[in-house]
């Protein structure tokens, strides 16, 4: 009576192959769609890539995303480099602190960071209006390039340390021993040996830093005024209320992705002709170092994260001071929190709703990819594993105005709903979870499987009792870290939420752009809770307290 | 050039940790030394400490009259192969190779001339231009040992370089590692557990246990008369069995259970009678029909091939392990009672706490120096 049976992991994969291709294939084929067909002749056209290009209002975009793209990647690389180096090199006080904060700052919304910064250095900042009136010294504008430079940097100069910081930690000590044994030492001894060792890492995170620096869409909203980059157009072009148009958006979402694609493919090109394995028998301890030297390295480090904490540290003050309609005023109260929870309550909510239910099918499919991809290697696993990357190089925004324009009209009508928001968190996240599912499965033997299937399990058994309880220490450290930026994602949920929807990190947004800094303030210190405690979580579910993000 | 290595009551301290409390070694121009001991012995350590990666907490180290104490490790001029080679996985196996010479005053083609002949010596030129990760094991610590070798430096030290290869290639990479080390007449400390190791490449062996020198001596003389219990136990195998020293004018005689020895080859300074250790090697029983000789009973075999070897209980249930060598269809049944005579020459016989060997012979060329 049976027919031939399929077997279970072959359903899996058509199974999740469908869910690609309904919601990040079709939604993409969709906006390129859009892109090229004019909404009122309906015929093929180029007209839109055509108007982006001719007038320099909408190219300068372009050039300016990739002037604060580069300039932020070089800058990040500068200060988290040598960072990393000194941390693994030599003896920090409080080095497991300063670790920790250096995990916070990566860890918040950008814009957050933006938005303090203006109440601090802006044309009415607290330090701007000190200097003004005590040294009556006016210092440079901070709003612009150099403001989103700044921002962008500092939120970003710790994915490099992280990603730095693992690869040092790979490193033998006894490389760098033989290197000095050879007569190398110091700086002639990091260009030689230290640099090309990491140099893979390198260029891996600065792509992590190139892509979300050009994603950001928070900070240049906020800090840039006039100078305005690309997911500012994509956004303005697609919700602004006067000049929306859709195809228009569409095209310059095309533009990104290509811009993202190109670099992608480059930096991979890249990194794996100069890749080679490396696992430390010996871990380099750090020494200790005296005098001037220990001096400036201390300096230098404590100045850095603490630059990188005052605009965390600043929102959380001005959460407990008294405001009046929009300003601050003297004496301390929780009156921000009241009004926030009065206004706002839901917003929390919905963050634990939409992010917790996203958590749950992150963590169901990216170990369900992971497993396919690693263990049964065919032409449908590899197809899924390069479809699940895509999402890597799509920027938010753009992954917001293709799935609001794909299910905007039945028969699958999601825009509006929690659905939609679960389904681009999930798609976004997505890549980051399977990559660090797939290291950990491919350390677990696989004799451990096939010892299973022998003693008689099925192979959903097996994968259930054996497999999935060996990967869970590390896949809940990921998910863990999955969570924190799930509540801390902005430029998807900004197109996407309706009142209904609003999750913490929008109503932070909003309360922002309305000027409703008190609030504002109180519901950032909320964010900055829920982000430390997860980070405490992890530290207790993660072995090794290495990050990788 | 090569130096004469010298070291005076060395101390190594990790914190509240004594490794080493004043050791003194003096290893010779030219000579391939071996310390030998098992993990935790501090043989590492004092490798370290002479290549400059350990700090010095007391004593001298001389290489020939100069104190090196002080002197960074990339100054030493030092050749070191490392237990995982330590190879530079972004460079190919020829950069690895010049890495060190790119460091002296050197001109390019003297550099590429001296890189070339350590290829071809080392037999490594075929993969020249092959990252270092494509490499087998025996590949690797040939780059590796090429590395160290071609700065010309004035010692080369190697740690347990062998102790990540298969039992074929150690053997093979042995008489490597023993013909460059001759040929190029380099002063050679060289680190290792493995006893059989250190007999089949050194010049002089240094036994150390504890962070202390037990014995320093030729292989030969270690083996065959070694300073201590600790000694003749670790080299070798020895059976370790109570006796009795009865001295008379005319002879001394060895008493284990019943049956009487005559030893021809205990120090004159013996003058005691007194309870022994006897310290006897499975190759230097033999098997006899001599009814007088010492009774065991045969509890178990291993045949081997070359050799079969028995374990006998003796009289005083004490167990040991004898070798003889096989013969055609004569294995001896389990059960079996033999008589088992004594190579007298051979045997060493150790005082009751293990600490002196009294028999002539031993060679030590270490000089305990009291605390």
């Amino acid at each position: 009576m049976s027919k031939r049976k399929l077997d279970i992991w072959t359903t899996i994969s058509f199974v999740i192959l469908i869910t690609y291709v309904l919601f990040l294939i079709y939604p993409m084929f969709n906006l390129v769609v859009e892109s090229l067909v004019n909404k009122e002749t309906q015929t093929l056209s180029f007209e839109y890539y055509q108007k982006f290009f001719r007038f320099p209002y909408y190219s300068n975009t372009l050039i300016n995303s990739f002037k604060v793209t580069v300039a932020v990647t070089f800058l990040t690389l500068l200060i988290g480099t040598p960072m990393a180096y000194f941390f693994n090199m030599y003896e920090i006080k409080g080095k497991s602190w300063l670790q920790i904060l250096i995990i916070i700052s990566s860890m918040s919304a950008p814009f957050i960071g933006a938005y303090s910064w203006i109440l601090l250095l802006g044309r009415n900042g607290v330090i701007t209006n000190f200097f003004k009136s005590v040294l009556n010294i006016q210092i440079p504008d901070i709003y612009g390039f150099n403001g989103i430079l700044m921002v962008l940097t500092l939120q970003l100069f710790p994915l490099i340390f992280l990603y730095i910081n693992g690869a040092m930690k790979n490193v033998d000590n006894t490389l760098l021993e033989a290197a000095e044994n050879l007569g190398y030492t110091g700086l002639k001894r990091f260009k030689t040996i230290v640099f090309p060792l990491i140099l893979p890492t390198i260029l891996a995170g600065s792509l992590l830093v190139f892509m979300r620096a050009f994603a950001d869409f928070g900070t240049p909203m906020l800090i840039g005024e006039g100078y305005r980059t690309f997911p500012v157009l994509i956004f303005s072009e697609f919700i602004g209320e006067v000049s929306g148009d859709r195809g228009f958006a569409a095209a310059i979402s095309i533009i990104a992705i290509g811009i993202t694609t190109v670099f992608f493919l480059v930096q991979s090109y890249i990194s794996n002709r100069k890749k080679f394995s490396m696992s430390a028998l010996h871990p380099i301890e750090p020494k200790k170092i005296g005098g001037i030297k220990n001096v400036l390295l201390h300096l230098y480090i404590y100045i850095v994260i603490g630059v990188a904490m005052l605009p965390q540290g600043y929102v959380i003050y001005t959460s407990f001071l008294n405001t009046k309609g929009m300003l601050f005023v003297d004496g301390y109260s929780f009156m921000s929190y009241t009004q926030a929870f009065k206004r706002l309550g839901n917003s929390i909510q919905n963050t634990f709703v939409i992010g917790g239910l996203s958590l749950v099918i992150i963590v169901l499919l990216a170990i369900l990819i992971a497993y396919i991809s690693v263990r049964r290697p065919n032409i449908l696993t590899k197809l899924i594993d390069t479809l699940s990357m895509i999402p890597y190089i799509i920027p938010g925004s753009v992954l917001g105005i293709s799935l609001l324009a794909a299910f905007l009209t039945p028969p699958l009508r999601l825009a509006g709903g929690v659905t939609i928001m679960v389904i681009a968190l999930v798609i976004r996240r997505l890549p980051y979870t399977i990559r660090s599912s797939a290291a950990i499965l491919q350390q677990i033997s696989i004799s451990i499987e096939e010892a299973a299937i022998s003693l008689g399990a099925s192979n959903l058994k097996t994968f259930f009792k054996i497999t999935v309880p060996m990967m869970s220490a590390g896949v809940i450290a990921g998910a863990i870290l999955s969570w924190t930026t799930i509540i801390t994602e902005l430029a998807t949920g900004i197109i996407l939420y309706t009142g209904r929807t609003k999750t913490l990190t929008i109503a932070i947004y909003t309360e922002v752009i309305r000027g409703n800094y008190g609030i504002a303030a109180a519901l950032s210190t909320i964010l900055t809770i829920l982000t430390a405690g997860s980070l405490i979580l992890f530290m207790k579910f993660s072995k090794n307290k290495d990050l990788s993000v | 050039m090569s130096v004469n290595i010298n070291i005076k009551n060395a101390v190594k301290r990790y914190g509240e940790n004594t490794i080493l409390s004043g050791l003194s070694v003096n290893i010779k121009e030219g000579e391939l030394f071996t310390l030998l001991g098992p993990s935790g012995c501090g043989k590492t350590t004092l490798l370290r400490m002479i290549a400059g990666f350990n700090s010095i907490e007391g004593g001298e180290f001389y290489f020939n009259d100069a104190v090196i104490n002080q002197m960074s490790p990339s100054k030493r001029n030092i050749g070191m192969v490392f237990q995982n080679y330590a190879i530079f996985p972004h460079l190919t196996v020829r950069e690895n190779v010049k890495f060190g010479l790119k460091n002296r005053k050197l001109t390019k083609d003297e550099m590429n001339r001296l890189t070339d002949e350590m290829l071809r010596t080392m037999q490594i030129e075929q993969y020249a231009d092959r990252l270092p990760e494509k490499l087998s094991g025996g590949q690797q610590q040939r780059v590796a040992l090429a590395r160290a070798i071609v700065i010309k430096p004035d010692v080369l030290l190697m740690d347990e370089p062998l102790s990540n290869l298969d039992a074929k290639l150690r053997v093979e990479m042995r008489s490597v590692i023993r013909d460059i080390q001759r040929s190029v007449g380099i002063t050679t400390v060289y680190v290792t557990h493995d006893q059989e190791e250190a007999m089949s490449i050194s010049d002089r062996i240094a036994v150390m246990k504890d962070g202390y020198i037990q014995h320093i001596g030729t292989p030969k003389n270690i083996y065959q008369r070694p300073a201590n219990t600790f000694v003749a136990t670790f080299i070798g195998r020895s059976n370790m069995i109570k006796g009795q020293l009865k001295l008379n004018n005319q002879q001394s005689i060895l008493k284990i259970h019943n049956t009487d020895f005559e030893m021809t080859t205990l120090k004159k300074t013996v003058e005691q009678n007194q309870d022994v250790i006897v310290s006897i090697r499975p190759e230097e029983f033999f098997i006899t029909d001599d009814i007088t000789q010492m009774k065991g009973e045969v509890l178990d075999y291993i045949f081997l091939g070359l050799n079969t070897h028995y374990t006998v209980k003796l009289e005083s249930d004490e167990l040991i392990e004898i070798v003889i060598e096989s013969s055609i269809d004569s294995i001896i049944k389990p059960g079996t009672t033999i008589h088992l005579g004594l190579k007298l020459e051979k045997i060493n016989v150790f005082t009751q706490d293990g600490k002196e060997n009294l028999v002539t012979g031993v060679e030590n060329d270490h000089v305990q120096e009291k605390a």
